[in-house]
């Protein structure tokens, strides 16, 4: 039977921290790798820092992050109620940025180390993106 | 795991050991700590300490690139050593291997 969980963050950095760990810790109850686990610290990493970074200019607002573990199958969602991504499909690009000092490399670890990716949003609806991993069978 | 982050000053270069995780959060800090250090020391070579570093992502990757930039105006040298796994992995899947040299051992960064 399915597990789920969910956590309601305020858009700052230091939460990005928070939403990490603690879904690492759900995705543990799965057959991830170390490894594994570790990529996907990096993709959560990613998708809150976006939310944080960008959904509520000048303001904080919420960030959901929710995830749901059934069978091998891995289902993290990060939503915000933002401004949104006038063009999903540039910001997607390898090293799109609207920021100094940033590489444009977030969508391009969430596609690397996630099996699947989807991103919805527009202008005003908020962003949500959905990232899928399933776990592999181990050798031994 | 906050950022956590010492500086020593050698004859030839500056080291800044980074321990923990380097994200959004802490990538502000570790900006102000190198560009702060560098002026004080007045140091033209920077060496980064990621022997304990358990994390970083785009956001971290980020703040080193900026410092790699300073760096090349001042004109100096910038390295990374003991960097390992998961983090390892990234710096040369995000092409920075490509930029600052990653090696394994302080000595072998001090003569890159």
């Amino acid at each position: 039977m399915a597990n789920r969980m969910g956590l309601t963050l305020l858009s700052r950095s230091d939460n990005v921290g928070v939403a990490r760990v603690a879904l690492a810790a759900f995705a543990a109850q799965l057959s991830f790798t170390l490894s594994d686990l570790e990529e996907i610290k990096v993709a959560v990493s990613e998708a809150v820092t976006n939310a944080v970074s960008h959904a509520y200019p000048g303001a904080e607002g919420e960030v959901a992050v929710s995830a749901t573990a059934d069978g091998d199958l891995l289902t993290v969602e990060v939503r915000d109620a933002g401004v949104g991504i006038p063009d999903v499909a540039a910001a997607r690009a390898p090293s799109f940025t609207t920021v100094p000092d940033r590489m444009g490399l977030g969508f391009v670890f969430m596609e690397s180390f996630m099996d699947e990716l989807e991103v919805s949003s527009a202008p005003g609806q908020g962003t949500t993106v959905t990232m899928r991993k399933r776990c592999r069978p181990q050798a031994g | 795991m906050p950022v956590h982050l010492t500086h020593q000053l050698m004859t030839n270069y500056l080291i800044i050991r980074v321990s923990g995780e380097l994200d959004l959060h802490a990538a502000l800090e570790f900006r102000h700590k190198v560009e702060d250090e560098l002026a004080r020391t007045s140091s033209k070579h920077l060496l980064l300490d990621f022997t304990a570093l358990t994390f970083i992502d785009s956001s971290g990757l980020g703040a080193i690139l900026g410092r790699y930039r300073t760096i090349r105006q001042l004109p100096g040298k910038m390295s990374i050593f003991g960097a390992g796994g998961t983090v390892r992995r990234i710096l040369e899947l995000a092409g920075i291997s490509k930029l600052i040299p990653l090696c394994e051992t302080e000595r072998q960064a001090a003569s890159c």
